[in-house]
C-alpha cells in the first residue's frame, strides 16, 4: 500500500542500476519514457492526448483515483499515473529526480522542501505568487466510540480523569497538530497512549479501548459508522493544508495545471465527500 | 546432573583436524558477514558523542529499565507455562496434539500487529474475556505494564515450547524409564530426572525467548499502547525516535543492543562456570 502505480505498468526491463533512493525514480521513468498509444498528442497541453505522473500524498489515494477517472474521462486520450506514498518520501524522491508532472503534499512544510528543491514550474509559478495552490484541508475530530461511553461533548472533557484518551505520539504529524489543538485551547490532557499514526488512534477508538481519540476528519469519515467525530472549535488552529504544485520538470506544464485546476474545482465534492474541508 | 556429565565424556574423541572444506566456509562467512554488517554499519554512523548524554536521558533510562523488567517478567511467566507444555507435548500422547502444537507455534508466524489486535479483541476493555475483567473486577488490562507482558509472552513463549520441546525428544528416555521401574511417580521423575537433564535447553529456550520479548514491538504498541514510563519499552522508543531524528534512534538501538550483550555474556559466564 506504500506505493500505488495507476496506468500503464513500468517496462520491466527499464534501467535498474543506481542508489535504492531513485529505484522509484528510475521505474517511473522507464513509464514515462516508453511511448504508448495515449502519447501521440502530448506536447503543448491543447491537443486530445497526453500523460500525466502525478505524485500524492498516501491519504490522497481513494480521493485521487476518482478523480483521475473523471479527469481522464473528459480528456479522452490522457493517461494519468499516480504514485502514493508518504509525503516526505515522495518529496525526497522529486527532488532526487524523480519524473513527476505534478506533486500533491499533505502539508506545506513537505511541500516546502520541494518548492527549494526541484522548484516549482515557472508559468504556474508565476501565476501563484512562486507557491503552491492550497485545494483542500484536514482538521481534527474528537472520535468517540458510536455509544460515547464516557460522553464526551467536547475537548475539555477529554481533560476529565475518568475519560480514557488516545492521541498521536508528538513525533508524527497528527501529533503535532494534537498539540497545537491543546494548546490553542488552553488544555493540558494526559493520555492512556500515544499512538505511532493517526490510524492506530483510530483503532484504539474503534475497539472501544478507549473513550476518546484525536484525528482527522479524512479518518472519521473513512471509518463509516464505527467512530463518531466530534467537531470542536478552535480546530481550525490546527488544520492541514494539503498543496498541489506544478514541478519545474513537468513535461506538459499545461497539462499539469489543468490537472491541478481539476482537482482543485471539479475534485473539490470528491474532496468533500471523504471529509477534506475545501478552501 | 551426572547423567549429563557420563553422556558428555563419553562423546566420541575429535576427528583429526584438517582443512575446512570451502563448500560449507564458504557459505558460512557470507552468513556472518550478512548478519554481522548492518550492525557494523550502525556502529560506523553511530554519534558516539551524543551517546552519553543520551544514556542518562530520563525517557531512556525509563525505557530501558521497562524493557529489561517486562521481558524478564515475560520469560518468568514463559517458563512457568511453557515447561509443563512442552512437556505435554513431548511426553505424553493425546488427540488432537498436533493441532495443538500448531496451533503453538502460530504467533512465531503471524505478524505481531496482529497478535497485538488479537489481544485486544480477547483481553480490551470490550473484548470476549476483558469485559468481564472490567466489570467484575474493574481490572482494564491495555495501557499498562502487565499489558507489556502479556504482548511479549504471546510472541516469545512459542520459542521457549519449541526449544525445550525439542531438547525433551533429544533426551535419553531411559533414565526416565529406570526411575519409573524403581517407584518414583511421574511428577518425581518430571523433577529428579527430566527437568535436570533438558536443563541446558530450557536455558537456550529461556534466553531466545528472552531476546524475543526485549525485541517485541508491533504486538506491544497495538496491545500496550505507547506511553513513556508505563508501556514505551525501548523498540517503542526506538521507533518514535525514527520519526522525528533517525540519528537518535541508532544511538537508542546501540544502547539497547550493548546492554542485551552484557545481560547475556554475564548469564553466560554464570552457566559455563557452573557446568
Amino acid at each position: 500500500m506504500r506505493e500505488h502505480i495507476r496506468g500503464r505498468r513500468p517496462r520491466p526491463d527499464g534501467p535498474f542500476r543506481g542508489r535504492a533512493a531513485a529505484l522509484t525514480a528510475l521505474v517511473l521513468g522507464a513509464t514515462a519514457c516508453a511511448s504508448g498509444p495515449g502519447a501521440g498528442g502530448g506536447g503543448d497541453g491543447s491537443g486530445a492526448g497526453g500523460e500525466l505522473t502525478v505524485f500524492a500524498a498516501a491519504s490522497l489515494i481513494d480521493v485521487f483515483e476518482e478523480i483521475a477517472g473523471s479527469f481522464e474521462q473528459e480528456r479522452p486520450g490522457v493517461t494519468v499515473t499516480l504514485n502514493f506514498a508518504g509525503s516526505s518520501e515522495l518529496a525526497q524522491q522529486i527532488n532526487s529526480g524523480a519524473p513527476a508532472d505534478v506533486f500533491a503534499a499533505a502539508d506545506t512544510a513537505t511541500m516546502g522542501q520541494v518548492v527549494d528543491g526541484e522548484g516549482l514550474d515557472a508559468d504556474w509559478a508565476a501565476e501563484h505568487g512562486g507557491d503552491a495552490l492550497v485545494f483542500a484541508t484536514n482538521t481534527l475530530r474528537i472520535a468517540v466510540p458510536p455509544d460515547n461511553p464516557a460522553g464526551v461533548g467536547g475537548l475539555a472533557d477529554l481533560a476529565e480523569d475518568d475519560v480514557s484518551v488516545a492521541f498521536c505520539a508528538q513525533e508524527v504529524p497528527c501529533g503535532s497538530a494534537t498539540a497545537t489543538a491543546l494548546e490553542a485551547a488552553g488544555l493540558e490532557v494526559t493520555p492512556v497512549t500515544l499512538e505511532e499514526d493517526v490510524r492506530a488512534v483510530l483503532t484504539k477508538v474503534e475497539l472501544d479501548e478507549v473513550d476518546a481519540g484525536l484525528v482527522y476528519a479524512t479518518d472519521v469519515a473513512s471509518a463509516g459508522g464505527r467512530v463518531e467525530g466530534l467537531e470542536f472549535p478552535g480546530a481550525e488552529e490546527a488544520a492541514n493544508d494539503y498543496p498541489i504544485a506544478v514541478l519545474a520538470g513537468a513535461a506538459d506544464p499545461d497539462l499539469a495545471a489543468d490537472w491541478a485546476g481539476f482537482v482543485a474545482t471539479e475534485g473539490a465534492p470528491v474532496l468533500r465527500e471523504a471529509g477534506f474541508g475545501t478552501p | 546432573m551426572t547423567a549429563v556429565v557420563t553422556r558428555a565424556s563419553r562423546r566420541a574423541p575429535r576427528p583429526r583436524s584438517g582443512r575446512v572444506p570451502w563448500i560449507l566456509l564458504v557459505p558460512a562467512v557470507a552468513g556472518v558477514l550478512f548478519l554481522v554488517l548492518p550492525f557494523a554499519g550502525m556502529l560506523l554512523r553511530a554519534p558516539w558523542p551524543a551517546m552519553g548524554a543520551r544514556v542518562t536521558d530520563p525517557d531512556v533510562v525509563a525505557a530501558l529499565w521497562l524493557s529489561l523488567s517486562t521481558a524478564t517478567a515475560a520469560t518468568a511467566v514463559s517458563l512457568l507455562f511453557g515447561v509443563p507444555l512442552a512437556w505435554l507435548l513431548a511426553r505424553t500422547e493425546f488427540p488432537g496434539r498436533r493441532l495443538v502444537r500448531a496451533l503453538v507455534t502460530v504467533p512465531l508466524v503471524i505478524p505481531p500487529v496482529v497478535g497485538g489486535v488479537a489481544l485486544l479483541m480477547v483481553l480490551g476493555r470490550n473484548g470476549v474475556i476483558g469485559r468481564y475483567l472490567d466489570a467484575w473486577f474493574g481490572l482494564t488490562l491495555p495501557f499498562t505494564s502487565a499489558a507489556v507482558v502479556i504482548a511479549q509472552v504471546f510472541v516469545a513463549m512459542p520459542f521457549l515450547v519449541i526449544s525445550v520441546e525439542g531438547a525433551l525428544r533429544g533426551a535419553d528416555r531411559r533414565y526416565e524409564e529406570a526411575a519409573a521401574t524403581l517407584g518414583a511417580s511421574r511428577v518425581t521423575i518430571f523433577a529428579r530426572v527430566t527437568l535436570p537433564m533438558v536443563l541446558p535447553g530450557i536455558a537456550a529456550g529461556a534466553v531466545l525467548c528472552w531476546a524475543r520479548a526485549l525485541g517485541e514491538f508491533g504486538a506491544t504498541i497495538t496491545f500496550a499502547g505507547n506511553f513513556p514510563g508505563t508501556t514505551q519499552t525501548m523498540p517503542l522508543a526506538v521507533y518514535m525516535a525514527m520519526q522525528r531524528d533517525p540519528e537518535a534512534a541508532v544511538v537508542l538501538s546501540l544502547v539497547l543492543l550493548l546492554v542485551s550483550l552484557a545481560v547475556l555474556a554475564t548469564l553466560r559466564e554464570r552457566w559455563v562456570r557452573a557446568a
